[in-house]
């Protein structure tokens, strides 16, 4: 398989990903959204461990430690929603506006 | 194009990755989107084994489909979940957040497919797990315990973010 569409389905899951942070109401989904972003990053990088001019295993590393981040950034968004909800008692991302202008 | 059994796996895996994602998209339940989700990132396990990184997918495997998808159905259950997103007064914005991306990911895709790419690949047989794990401890040995701090830290800052507040 060529390197182009690897990138390309990297680029469609990140565009899938985008939309879902943008339209989706409920803060887990729009989570869940951001890690879909992350993984297409991570497969662009694993692609190019294999293919391209410099092609070397440390895109593969890259990718253990983004994932790795990514778990610690789940781990840490739930945990700040769970406390949003017991203090306003919605997911609602549209009623977390304290901070509007 | 060669009908290989390495083009049939990619069509099969790309398939199922982006059937997931559009099903999460468009689904009501909150709970099916979860699932939907954990098929996307099985596959993109299965697109990890394609790409010689076995590795990579069993840490796929065990990190998003395992650890990450049972903490947002933990997030889900913890928070209301019975809600079905609802519909009401931000077509505009719907329609405009679909023909920004939509022009966005149309950008990326011409400008992937225009990239002049060079057709060289690497020798799949030096992708062991033996050489990943010598690069990691002796090239990138101190980001890894960086890494390890961070994860540290992450725990207790998201114990202490979910603990109850004192009774005052």
């Amino acid at each position: 398989m060529p390197a182009t569409s690897y990138l390309a389905l990297a680029a469609i899951l990140f565009c899938i990903g985008l939309y879902g942070v943008l339209t989706k109401r409920n803060a887990v989904i729009v989570l869940f959204s951001i890690e879909l972003m992350l993984n297409a990053a991570n497969l662009n990088l694993v692609a190019f461990s294999k293919f391209g001019l410099h092609a070397d295993i440390s895109g593969q590393i890259f990718s253990l430690f983004s994932i790795t981040v990514a778990a610690a950034e789940a781990a840490v968004g739930i945990a700040i929603l769970i406390a949003l909800y017991r203090r306003r008692q919605t997911v609602d991302v549209d009623r977390f506006d304290t901070m509007r202008g | 194009m060669n009908l290989s059994g390495e083009f049939f796996a990619f069509l099969i895996f790309s398939l199922m990755a982006i059937g997931g994602a559009v099903f999460m998209i468009s689904f009501t339940r909150v709970v099916h989107m979860a699932l939907a989700m954990a098929f996307t990132f099985l596959s993109l396990a299965g697109m990890y084994v394609l790409l010689n990184a076995e590795f990579v997918a069993v840490v796929q495997v065990l990190i998003y489909t395992g650890a990450v998808t049972i903490l947002m159905l933990f997030g889900i259950m913890l928070t209301r979940h019975r809600d079905e997103e609802r519909e009401d007064g931000r077509r505009w914005h719907r329609l405009l957040s679909f023909v920004g991306v939509t022009a966005f990911g149309l950008i990326l895709l011409l400008t992937i497919w225009r990239l002049p790419f060079p057709e060289s690949e690497a020798d799949p047989a030096s992708y062991t797990v033996q050489r990943l794990g010598e690069i990691v401890f002796r090239h990138y040995v101190i980001p890894f315990e960086l890494t390890s701090v961070l994860l540290l830290v992450a725990l207790v800052g998201a114990v202490i973010l979910a603990k109850r507040e004192g009774q005052s």
